[in-house]
């Protein structure tokens, strides 16, 4: 057992990390009673007189940020369009930017960025195009942009292969065709990953069937973290980067209109993240690649990169939470509601 | 005639003094200014700020935890948020800002459960954490009456008590062979040497736990001279006196009350530590502890009495010797209770250790044998006794 001097023992509360050991080892009941010197003891019980609810204390201002959670959940960039030889191309440009973003009310973070955003813009295509991404890095760092999906190693976005890294001030072309159909993403793939990662350097990247998808309520949600000291693990928790951003404004749907979710989990330092969805189910897509669901359900546990088209209808008007199951993620600002009208 | 007078040339106006005696103040402004002017390196603080915010106090009341908190780093700190057990939690505060050694408080209301742990932390504008971790969760006790006078109580019980019983040793001391108080009093260096290493060893301690701005360990440091200089003045002022009033005093309460002084401070520190710990909800105290504190403070009853066994002071001296030593712990338990901060701790600590180190250089020539040894046989094995005393007993408050 731990040795512990009898001040150490005394000023436990700030010194011994033993103390609770102590205090269950030693009979001293009698001692509190007669002395009554902790009536939490005996007087206070378990009484709480204040009302308690987890949350953020403030607001974040979209307009200081440059881009708004809100706006990114429908915020689909379809780029520019041209035919080429009988063929569709599609072409964007990103620019890799460095810019301090609020992720939670008052807390900036020095944020690595697509376009000044996080998550990146959500690039949407459609299978069997030739897509043509220009990115330029305006960062003070060497950044790339490595998509998921299937193309040639050239373009493949990581150092020491083809372009490999872009320096700041350089640029380069990222060409590929669009597929397999599904919801994929797009990172920086330079090193050390996990930071160029965290810092922001993400976004989603849809590829649509060519047939099309059924008509609906499209939303992006991006599950991701922030380790704003530099611990290596997470501070704080979002979709879409802003901590309790849609329990401040619910993300408003309609009733019965058929809602499609294109998530995405993004997160850094934790090895898995979760979606759960209050008083209703939904039809579970992996990759979206298929296009019969996999599982009706309420609850989907995605690691690292792992993404899934959630689609559902809400029976109901009214207030709906959703958050990661993971209840810590959630309590740091992972949590957010759906707002039901008619 | 002042001989500096002849020294001055004949027409050259001499400087007044009081201009001479700023010259190099202003000598030092010019050089400074030069060196800002000239954008000497350095001088510019860039990078990530530098956030150090000391949590000097934790209270926790029904359904609230309370931080008293001090920014003790070079750079203003911002209080963004705050969390515990790993969810943000709504709080207020005074002042979110806090400049340079600038205090705050920040009340969170939160459920806390009687006896569990809590990982409460800050996050600040910048998305630094302070931590604040609660061990074990207890009401803080509110600072009535009632609650000074159980603090008297344990002070009582903790201090005087034991001290007074020690004490009680006197007579067998007066009878015993003039050679064996040599042995008693070296036993009683050796429990002052215990206490005041111990008395070290804790402040520095305590003084990592709080804000480094104030001094942290160098504070120790800084009580023990401060105590061991003061004594040291009232020790010659009150052997003046003696000596005054008799030509041959042997200084024999003199050396007493010095003892009982080196040993007050010290109970001062451990009253601080225990009335904190009170403050602080987290006293691990069982009835088994405060006996095996007053087992341990007995002993210092017994090394006040040995430098008067060969002339017994009344009783009434006997009384205040006693105070001196055993009330402060009193005195310690409501400033702890009341105005815990780490560095003050610290401080006290080193001021006992420092009495200490003073009333062990006075006895330390009692202790010398007719042939003028310090270390004769005699008052090794007493020394060496009262370490194994001390250590023995502090085992019994020790886990």
């Amino acid at each position: 057992m731990k040795k512990i001097s009898r001040r150490k023992l005394l000023t436990g509360g700030s010194l011994a990390a033993a103390v609770p050991m102590v205090h269950a080892l030693v009979p001293h009941r009698g001692v509190h009673d007669a002395l009554g010197a902790e009536p939490g003891h005996a007087a206070t019980g378990h009484a709480h007189p204040r009302s308690f609810h987890v949350g953020a204390v403030g607001s974040v201002d979209p307009r200081v940020n440059g881009f708004d959670p809100h706006a990114i959940l429908r915020d689909f960039d379809r780029g520019t369009v041209r035919r080429e030889g009988g063929r569709t191309v599609r072409e964007w440009e990103i620019v890799a930017e460095d810019k301090e973003i609020e992720v939670a009310p008052g807390v900036k973070y020095a944020a690595w960025t697509y376009n000044g955003r996080v998550p990146g813009p959500t690039l949407r295509a459609t299978e069997g195009e030739l897509l043509r991404i220009r990115f330029v890095n305006g960062s003070e760092h060497p950044h790339t942009m490595h998509f998921h999906g299937i193309h040639t190693a050239e373009h493949d976005g990581v150092p020491g292969i083809g372009p490999g890294d872009i320096q700041p001030g350089g640029s380069t072309v990222y060409e590929f065709e669009a597929e397999p159909f599904g919801i994929h993403l797009y990172h920086c793939h330079s090193t050390p990953l996990a930071d160029h990662i965290a810092k922001g350097l993400y976004g989603m990247f849809i590829v649509d069937p060519a047939e099309g998808r059924p008509e609906a309520d499209e939303l992006v949600l991006v599950q991701n973290g922030f380790d704003t000291n530099f611990d290596r693990s997470n501070e704080i928790y979002a979709v879409n980067t802003v901590a309790f951003a849609y329990m401040e404004r619910p993300i408003r749907v309609k009733r019965d209109e058929l809602v499609r979710i294109y998530l995405l989990n993004i997160l850094e330092f934790d090895l898995v993240n979760s979606f759960h969805i209050h008083a209703n189910f939904f039809n579970r897509f992996p990759t979206g690649t298929s296009r019969e669901p996999t599982e009706l359900t309420d609850t989907i546990v995605q690691g690292q990169g792992q993404r899934d088209i959630l689609e559902l209808r809400f029976p109901y008007t009214g207030k709906y939470m959703f958050h990661a199951h993971v209840s810590e993620f959630a309590e740091l600002g992972w949590m957010g509601f759906f707002e039901v009208v008619d | 005639m002042e001989p500096t007078a002849t020294t001055a040339a004949p027409g050259v106006r001499r400087m007044p003094a009081w201009l001479a005696g700023l010259l190099p103040l202003g000598v030092l402004a010019v050089a400074i200014v030069a060196f800002v002017l000239l954008d000497a390196p350095g001088l510019e603080r860039s990078g990530v700020p530098v956030e150090d915010v000391a949590v000097e106090r934790t209270e926790l009341h029904p359904g609230e935890i309370e931080l008293q908190l001090r920014n003790v780093g070079p750079d203003t700190v911002t209080i963004a948020q705050a969390i515990v057990n790993d969810a943000f939690v709504p709080f207020e505060t005074d002042d979110p800002e806090l400049g340079r050694l600038e205090a705050s408080t920040v009340d969170i209301p939160f459920p806390w459960i009687e006896g569990e742990a809590y990982e409460v932390a800050l996050l600040t504008a910048t998305g630094g954490a302070i931590a604040a971790p609660i061990e074990v969760a207890a009401e803080t006790p509110g600072a009535d009456v009632g609650f000074y006078g159980l603090m008297a109580l344990i002070g009582l019980y903790v201090g005087i008590i034991p001290v007074a019983i020690g004490m009680l040793w006197l007579p067998w001391i007066r009878r015993i062979d003039p050679r064996w108080i040599r042995f008693l009093l070296a036993l009683t260096v050796g429990l002052l040497a215990f206490l005041g290493i111990d008395a070290l060893l804790e402040g520095t301690e305590i003084a990592a736990t709080g804000a480094e701005a104030f001094g942290g360990a160098g504070l120790v440091w800084l009580g023990a001279l401060v105590a061991y200089l003061a004594l040291a003045g009232i020790d010659s002022g009150m052997r003046a006196r003696e000596r005054r009033a008799r030509a041959a005093g042997a200084g024999g309460f003199t050396l007493a009350l010095l003892v009982a002084v080196g040993i007050g401070l010290h109970n001062l520190g451990e009253g601080l530590a225990i009335g904190s710990a009170y403050a602080v909800g987290s006293l691990a105290l069982g009835a088994s502890l405060i006996v095996g504190f007053a087992l341990h403070n007995t002993t210092e009853g017994l090394a006040i009495v040995a430098p008067v066994a060969e002339r017994a002071p009344p009783l009434r001296r006997l009384a205040l010797l006693g105070l001196v030593a055993g009330a402060p712990a009193i005195v310690g338990a409501w400033i702890g209770a009341s105005a815990f901060n780490a560095g003050l701790a610290a401080f006290l600590f080193g001021l006992g250790a420092g009495a200490i180190a003073q009333v062990v250089v006075q006895i330390a020539p009692s202790l010398r044998d007719t042939a003028g040894r310090l270390f004769n046989p005699l008052a090794v094995g007493g020394l060496l006794t009262g370490l194994a005393l001390m250590y023995a007993t502090g085992l019994l408050i020790s886990v």
